[in-house]
Parts: C-alpha cells; sequence; structure tokens
C-alpha cells in the first residue's frame, strides 16, 4: 500500500506562507494524511525531499518576478494535478494593489538599496500563467476545505466547495447579521463560502478573502451601502484587499473610488 | 386548582411569567425565548425572565434592525428577530443517516438526533477531527423544545411547513419527531414593525390556532390562554386566577386596534408611518402570468443572490443533502443542511444549473413563495413577517416588487 | 387548539425513513455508447415500478443520482439502469464491477400512460440519452404490440455513435414498431436522415386526433416535437413530456426540483403538456 501512495508537493511564490501553515496545522490529521499520502516535497514541513513527477501540487502565491513566471511552468510540468490555495496563488493577493499604482515608486519608498530588487509591475493569479486544476481560496485556506479536497482526491472525486455567499454560513450557525444588525460594511454577500462565516462570528465584517462569490453583484451592494453611509471608503478599503485583483471586486473599487459621494441620507 | 380546561383564561401577574419557565423545564423541555445577543433579538435558551428584552423594541425597515429601549414597551413589545420557529423543526445542519463500510458491506444507521448549537460550533472548531471521525460527530438526544414569545405569523408559518413536511406522499420522520414534541408559547401583537404585514396574509397580529399557551399583554398583568392539552397541564403549575371579562376584553381589544391600524396602510410604498401592506389580489396569475416582465431584470440589478431571504424566511424549506466522508472512505453521514434557490448548485443538472443568473432565481424565489406555493400546498409561502425585508443586506422589498410585477411602469 | 388537532402526518402509515437506501447487488454491466452504460442490479423485494419512474442510485462517500429506469416493467428480478457519466456519483458507478453493492430509494415520479391509451396511435419521440426512461414503455407496448395501433419510435442523436441501444431497433420494428432515426452529424458509414426529431415526424402521416406522443430529451427537442406533433392534428392533451430538474430527495421535501406549480419528484418527471405548456418556453424557468 505505501509504495502506492500518492506523492504530494507543496510550493511557494509570493506569499506570506499563511496557507503552508494551514496545512501544518492539520496536527490531529496529518498523520492519517502521511499514511494515505506521500509527502514528498514541502520544504516548511521537512527537509527531505523526493523528486518529482508529483501526483498533487499545491501552490502558495502569486507571480510576481520573471523567476517566478518561469518556476511556475516548470512546476506544472512536474504535477499531474495542480491546485493553488489561497488569495495570493488564485487571486494575485495583496501585492497586486501594484497592479494599479507605480510599482518602482513603491521599491524606491520600502527599499534601502532598490538597484538589487527585480520584479514585475504586477502580482498575478497562477492560473494566469498556466492551466490549474483547482483553486481553493481564502487568505489563509481554510482547514476543512483543505481537508475535504484531499478526501476528494483520494477518492478520485472532482472536488466541489460551495460557490455560494458567506450569508449562508451566518445563518446556518445563527450569527446576526452584522450589516443589518449594526451597519457596518461587511462583503458577506458577495464573497464565496467555504470559512464557516468566522469573522462574523466574532462581530467583525467579512473582508472578503475567499473572494467573489458565483453571480456577486458589490456593485449593488457598494451602492446600498453609500446611500445610507454617505462614504464609501469602508467598503473599498475591503474591496482593495485579498483579492484586490478579482475582477468583480476591482471594478466596483474603481468605480466607487471615481464616483462622487451618495446623497446626504442617513440610516433612516 | 383543577386542570383548566382549552379554551380557558388565566390571569397572571407578570413577574410570575418565571413559573411557566420553571413548570416548561420541570417537564423536561428545553425552554428558548427572545433575548438580546449581538445587537439583536433571537432565540435561545432561557432560565430566567430576566434574560427578557424587557421594554425593548426593534426599528426595523429594508436592511434595518436597531434595538432601543422605549420606556412605553412592556415586556413583548418588539416583533420578531432573524430566527423563526424553522430550526427547531428543521434544524440548519443535521445528520441523516451515518454509514460504515463493515468490510462485508455497508451497515447503516438512521439518525434521529443532531448537534446542538453549541455542539455544533464545538464541532466546527474541530472541523477536522469531525471529518476524519465522521462516525463520532458529536450527538446529543434533543430534548423536546418550548418556545416562549411565538408570532401569529411564525405559529402560521409552522402550519406551512407541516404541509411540506407532513402533508405530502411522504413523510419526513426527523420533522414529525420535533414537530410534534414541540411546545408553543404564543405572544398576541400588541405593535407591529414597519416591515410587518401579516394582516394582508391573516396571519396576524392576533395568534392563530396552534399555540399550547397564548400569552395577551396588559400593562400590569398576563393574560394566558389555554390552547392544548399540553398547555393544560402547564398551566395548571402556574399561580394565577381567572380574569374578569373586562380584562379579557381588553387584552383582545389592543390586538384588534394593532389590526386596525395596519389594515390602514393602503399601498405598498416604502413609509415607516405606513408600513407595508401585500396586495394579493390575483397574486397568481398577476406573477405567473407576467414571467417575462422587465422587472424581473431591474431587480436581478440590486439583488445580491446573497440567500439571506431564502435564510430568514419562516417557510422556505429548500435543504441539501451532502456527503461527508471520512479519509478511508469507510465512515460517511449524509448530512442535510439548508439550501436556497438563490444559488448555483440549488438547480444544478448535468446540463448545468437551470437558474444560471440572479434574474431566473429572484423570480424563482418570488413566483414560488406568492404564487406557485399556492398550487403546490394551498396556501401562499408568506405569513407577512418582513423578515426577507428587514435582512436583505440592500433592503430589496417583496411587497413593493410583488406589486411591480405586471405594472407597466417599472421603475421606481 | 385540542390535541386531536395537533400535527399528524398524513402519508404513510408507516414509520419507515424514506431516506433509507436498500443495497442491492449489481447484476451485469453493458457498455451501451460512449460513456453509457447499462447496469442491470438485482431488485429489492416486491419491487414494482412503471415505465418512466426513476430511483435514486446511492455509493456512500460518493452520494445519490436519480437515474430513470430503462428495463422492462415485466422483468420485476431486476431492474437496468443505463447511466452516462457526468459527475462524480456516475463516475464512482462506472468503477463498479458484477457483485458490487450499491444503495437504491425508489420507484419514483410519475409514468407514461401505457394502460391509458391502448387502442391508440403511440409516438415515442427521444433524443439522446432520452431514449433510456421511454424504453420501458417501448419493451411494455411491444410486449402488448396488439393493444395499441400504429406504433413508432422516433429517435435523433449527435452522431451514429450516439445512438443508444442500437442493437435492438431490428426487434422493435419486427414488432411491428416503425423506427425512425435521424443524427445531427453523419459518418461514412451513415446513410439515413441528418436532421432533428421534429422533422421526422413529417414520415408519419397518421399522426391524428388518435395519436398519443411520448417525449424525452433535450427541452428545446420537446418543445418542437410537441408543436410538429400537434400542427400534425395531435391533442396537447395526449402529448407528454418527461423533464429533467435536479434530483436531491425525489421525496418532496428539498425543492430543487421545481417547475413552476410543481415538484418534478412528485407530479413529474412524466407530464401531459397542458400542464407545463404556459412555462415551458420561458427561458431559464
Amino acid at each position: 500500500m505505501t509504495a502506492q501512495r500518492p506523492t504530494l508537493a507543496v510550493f511557494k511564490l509570493a506569499s506570506c506562507d499563511g496557507c503552508q501553515l494551514t496545512i501544518l496545522d492539520c496536527e490531529r490529521e496529518l498523520l492519517a494524511i502521511a499514511e494515505r499520502i506521500e509527502i514528498a516535497y514541502f520544504l516548511e514541513a521537512r527537509t527531505r525531499t523526493l523528486e518529482g513527477p508529483y501526483d498533487i501540487g499545491l501552490v502558495e502565491g502569486s507571480i510576481t518576478t520573471e523567476h517566478d513566471a518561469e518556476r511556475i511552468r516548470q512546476i506544472r510540468s512536474r504535477c499531474k494535478t495542480l491546485i493553488t490555495i489561497g488569495a495570493c496563488a488564485t487571486a494575485g493577493g495583496i501585492q497586486s494593489l501594484r497592479n494599479w499604482a507605480d510599482v518602482d515608486e513603491f521599491v524606491r519608498q520600502v527599499y534601502a538599496s532598490p538597484q538589487y530588487i527585480q520584479t514585475l509591475a504586477t502580482s498575478t493569479p497562477v492560473s494566469d500563467h498556466v492551466p490549474v486544476d483547482f483553486e481553493l481560496r481564502g487568505c489563509p485556506i481554510d482547514k476543512k476545505q483543505l481537508l475535504m479536497l484531499i478526501v476528494d482526491l483520494l477518492a478520485g472525486k472532482q472536488p466541489r466547495i460551495p460557490r455560494y455567499s458567506v450569508c449562508i454560513e451566518c445563518k446556518l450557525r445563527h450569527t446576526v447579521c452584522v450589516a443589518v444588525a449594526r451597519g457596518v460594511a461587511c462583503l458577506g454577500p458577495v464573497t464565496q463560502a467555504g470559512c464557516d462565516a468566522i469573522c462574523p462570528a466574532y462581530a467583525r465584517e467579512c473582508f472578503g478573502c475567499h473572494g467573489p462569490k458565483e453571480s456577486a453583484n458589490p456593485l449593488s451592494l457598494a451602492e446600498h451601502y453609500r446611500e445610507r453611509h454617505h462614504d464609501p471608503r469602508p467598503l473599498v478599503h475591503l474591496l482593495s484587499n485579498f483579492n484586490a485583483a478579482a475582477p468583480e471586486f476591482r471594478q466596483t473599487a474603481a468605480r466607487l473610488q471615481s464616483a462622487p459621494s451618495g446623497p446626504a441620507q442617513g440610516a433612516n | 386548582m383543577s386542570t383548566p380546561g382549552i379554551g380557558t383564561w388565566l390571569k397572571l401577574e407578570k413577574p410570575k411569567l418565571q413559573q411557566l419557565i420553571d413548570a416548561l423545564r420541570d417537564s423536561g423541555y428545553r425552554v428558548v425565548g427572545p433575548q438580546v445577543q449581538d445587537e439583536a433579538i433571537v432565540l435561545s435558551d432561557l432560565g430566567s425572565v430576566e434574560q427578557l428584552p424587557i421594554g425593548m423594541i426593534d426599528e426595523q425597515d429594508g436592511g434595518y434592525y436597531r434595538l432601543r429601549a422605549d420606556e412605553e414597551a412592556g415586556w413583548f413589545d418588539f416583533v420578531v428577530g432573524p430566527q423563526s420557529l424553522k430550526p427547531f423543526v428543521l434544524p440548519p445542519r443535521e445528520t441523516l443517516l451515518s454509514l460504515q463500510n463493515t468490510g462485508t458491506g455497508w451497515q447503516v444507521r438512521t439518525c434521529h438526533k443532531t448537534p446542538s448549537r453549541e455542539q455544533h460550533i464545538r464541532a466546527s472548531e474541530a472541523e477536522g477531527q469531525v471529518l476524519l471521525q465522521a462516525s463520532k460527530t458529536p450527538e446529543v438526544d434533543e430534548p423536546p423544545v418550548a418556545v416562549l414569545g411565538v408570532r401569529g405569523c411564525d405559529l402560521n408559518a409552522l402550519a406551512i411547513m407541516d404541509r411540506v413536511f407532513l402533508g405530502g406522499p411522504y413523510v419526513d420522520p426527523r420533522y414529525q419527531r420535533r414537530r410534534e414534541s414541540l411546545f408553543l408559547v404564543g405572544v398576541h401583537c400588541r405593535r407591529a414593525a414597519p416591515t410587518c404585514f401579516c394582516h394582508s396574509l391573516h396571519s396576524g397580529p392576533a395568534l392563530p390556532a396552534g399555540f399550547d399557551l397564548g400569552l395577551s399583554e396588559l400593562d400590569e398583568c398576563f393574560l394566558v390562554e389555554v390552547g392544548s392539552q399540553a398547555g393544560a397541564r402547564i398551566a395548571e403549575q402556574l399561580d394565577g386566577e381567572p380574569p374578569g371579562h373586562r380584562e379579557i376584553a381588553r387584552a383582545r381589544a389592543a390586538t384588534r386596534a394593532l389590526e386596525q391600524r395596519m389594515k390602514a396602510r393602503k399601498s405598498a410604498t416604502r413609509s415607516i408611518d405606513q408600513g407595508r401592506w401585500l396586495d394579493t389580489h390575483n397574486i397568481r396569475q398577476r406573477l405567473l402570468g407576467n414571467l417575462e416582465d422587465p422587472r424581473w431584470d431591474e431587480v436581478a440589478e440590486r439583488c445580491l443572490a446573497c440567500a439571506n431571504c431564502t435564510m430568514v424566511c419562516p417557510t422556505c424549506f429548500c435543504t441539501t443533502v451532502e456527503e461527508v466522508a471520512d479519509l478511508s472512505g469507510e465512515n460517511v453521514q449524509r448530512q442535510r443542511r439548508w439550501e436556497s434557490c438563490f444559488t448555483w448548485e440549488h438547480s444544478y443538472t448535468a446540463a448545468g444549473p437551470v437558474h444560471p443568473d440572479t434574474k431566473s432565481r429572484y423570480r424563482q424565489w418570488l413566483t414560488h413563495k406568492l404564487a406557485s406555493w399556492i398550487d403546490q400546498f394551498d396556501t401562499s409561502g408568506c405569513v407577512g413577517c418582513g423578515r426577507c425585508i428587514t435582512w436583505c443586506p440592500v433592503g430589496i422589498d417583496l411587497t413593493e416588487e410583488a406589486a411591480a410585477i405586471g405594472k407597466e411602469s417599472t421603475h421606481v | 387548539m385540542s390535541d386531536q388537532l395537533r400535527p399528524r402526518a398524513v402519508g404513510t402509515e408507516s414509520t419507515a425513513d424514506p431516506w433509507l437506501p436498500t443495497f442491492v447487488e449489481v447484476i451485469r454491466i453493458e457498455p451501451e455508447i460512449r460513456k453509457v452504460r447499462t447496469f442491470e442490479l438485482a431488485a429489492p423485494a416486491d419491487f414494482s415500478f412503471r415505465p418512466g419512474q426513476f430511483n435514486m442510485l446511492y455509493l456512500p462517500g460518493y452520494g445519490e443520482a436519480a437515474i430513470s429506469i430503462s428495463s422492462s416493467p415485466d422483468t420485476p428480478a431486476s431492474i437496468a439502469h443505463t447511466i452516462r457519466l457526468a459527475g462524480n456519483v456516475t463516475r464512482a458507478i462506472f468503477s463498479l464491477e458484477p457483485g458490487s453493492p450499491i444503495g437504491l430509494r425508489g420507484p419514483f415520479g410519475s409514468h407514461w400512460p401505457v394502460d391509458t391509451y391502448r387502442g391508440w396511435n403511440v409516438v415515442i419521440a427521444a433524443g439522446g440519452i432520452g431514449l433510456a426512461p421511454l424504453r420501458p414503455a417501448i419493451e411494455h407496448v411491444m410486449a402488448n404490440r396488439e393493444l395499441y395501433g400504429r406504433v413508432a419510435v422516433v429517435y435523433g442523436a449527435r452522431s451514429p455513435k450516439d445512438l443508444l441501444y442500437r442493437a435492438s431497433f431490428a426487434k422493435w420494428e419486427h414488432a411491428g414498431i416503425e423506427v425512425l432515426v435521424t443524427v445531427d452529424f453523419g459518418d461514412d458509414h451513415w446513410s439515413g436522415p441528418i436532421g432533428v426529431v421534429p422533422t421526422l415526424l413529417e414520415q408519419l402521416p397518421w399522426i391524428g386526433a388518435h395519436t398519443t406522443v411520448w417525449s424525452c430529451g433535450p427541452e428545446i427537442m420537446m418543445r418542437f416535437t410537441a408543436q410538429r406533433a400537434v400542427a400534425q392534428g395531435a391533442s396537447p392533451d395526449h402529448v407528454y413530456l418527461s423533464l429533467e430538474r435536479n434530483m436531491n430527495c425525489a421525496l418532496g421535501f428539498c425543492g430543487h426540483c421545481q417547475f413552476g406549480p410543481t415538484f418534478v419528484c412528485k407530479e413529474g418527471p412524466v407530464y401531459p403538456l397542458p400542464r407545463i405548456q404556459p412555462f415551458l418556453f420561458v427561458e431559464d424557468f
């Protein structure tokens, strides 16, 4: 049986390592997983590495350098099934804010010796560069979704994750809506579920880390918010966050920033 | 004191409502009632009358809910919060079957137990464990539930749910078990929120039949009406006295006066003073006869397809059964959870979703709720509780949309 | 309210859990066309069904799929399901071997009105895999051929390779059923018609007031087939269509399979045309 275990490799591009930590965070399950999967390449977890090709490749991080762009093509060629994990790999991450700014200016501000920095003008998702078999969203990814993904892959199933809103998860756990009862800007209604609606459960707004849901309508949410609260900035900030480069979020943020403030109406 | 008969009344000093909670608890019920949590009035475990939101009222409008103290308010002058009775008969998640591969075949266990809310949250925090040990998901014996403070709209909603789960060719045994053991302490409403339109559907503000005990609030006391044998058995444990005819008349007058005020609402326009009203005249034909009305496109531009309306709706019954397996694939559960017609998954077939966009989903929801429900269950699917209006993040108003379909002018 | 008025179930007297599957054995697996196989299952005790009904087939860990029954109701010891590989559940079913257990709930739904139309002419119009739920009706008509007037099977598929049950066509013809077949795209060996099912109806001049039409296939094909049959004199009252919707519970509880005023699992999948006519031409309804 051991000989036939599928091999797993975990790679990292431009990212914070948080998604890889989520894998390690499966403490109770890791041994059971390791019985069924050969962890062949996972530098954050073990120094021993096995040569590819690999059955399953998990990729964290976005493409921000020429080197990344070349490396992801190599990774793709060595992995039978390639799965991107986290907002960086699936949407470009928070570092995609550079996509609408002057990256050289950023480099000059941040680094003492900018002449050593080589970077692309954009941060882009892996799927812009190579075909991806499946995307697991989130910042970081959700442990339960990761485990379900592994269960599905081992069973030979096409992985499925919900495409509906975070609101459904709030309601399933009886969380009172923070947008309606507190008036806070919340991206739950336009964000894909998968986190078990953890932030609103702690009276915090959803900051959209799982990216736009299927049939997302952030523009309507934004217009309603502006009508009630005059100032659209809290919503712009949420949209310009971990999934800033997701097209539905980007378009709405851009429109809110360019449009004048809404009519002066209070919340009732 | 002898057992009071059905239809008899009892006068109870307000603080003595504690006796009711105690009597229910002593009879083995898990007592649930309204209380303030997370800036809203929710239904949660109730041990003491001190937990009730006495003197609080709720301000509700499209996409808007706030609580405030009000000097005039009594014990039950708030209206409905985000939860209906639905979770007590159809839990948001429950395990239907548990299967184990014994090596020679599948051993199937049918489950009639569900995790309590507390256990569910704990389970969520340790989801990995649940997943890997599917057969060991914490299950608790569910005690029968008694709900305090049920309004007319929600009691009517329960009767509608009964038709879905008990009235067809198949009976859902899990729903049946919970429903038959549910003890309902109703409250006649004295106040309506601007989102309330129960009068349009004859489902309030007075309680319909179906309660075990019905409370009417007067300024100085409660009147308790006995509605069932189970109610009588609890009522006999209360230290009350028979009320006078005047007191009963006063209690009825308060709810009747509210109903008159609500009936004065003539238009479906958005106004706090006037409140809502749903024109049900010929509504089935108006909606099903105008499936290509441009208003469906217009509302789809505002609708988020987030499904909040269906989650808070006391009669929306859609569910999905999902397969949860562990790593070995040998321990499996079939778990049912609430589903919504606003999701891509809801209508998915091998040829793609039948309702691919927000327009088709909103149309499905509204035509089902207000029109085709009548064909299916011989009743409207709406009770006028207004939750779908309040808890819509962009305040889409069902009464307004229903009124606009089939009208020539489709823009507000 | 007295306790006599407490909610009481009116459906079955039995306390059986309608969610419980019965595990049965796969007896035989027959490859049909690309990505389509027929699975013959041992029938549970006392299993009987009407042509056009469906079962929920279940594999633990993968889930349930609604699959129509495609064998004759007159061979009750086994049940055949012709299945197209479409998703996780069907992929798992395709990995089964004879002797494997599979869960089953059913039968569910309405059926082709085979008894109502004795003495009538019958047009059985199918598109693609839609022939599968019609096969029990064809078998039934064949076994009782003398009870019906003119009978035709009108069938269309994408290409000759996609024609289901092709080996049975001669048997059907031999039993006195006209078999008209068309494809969207021919190949080197195809000499038959190329085109859509509705136009084939023109070759059946006997379609008229005393004709019933039973159709299953893509909705667009059924719509035009129904229109064509009515144009040739059939009454809409005697046209029956089998609809497909998402079936999750098959019990009328889950809400997924609604089609306007009906639940496809309860009132369908086989509908008389007038019942669904107002909604059949509404896009995405």
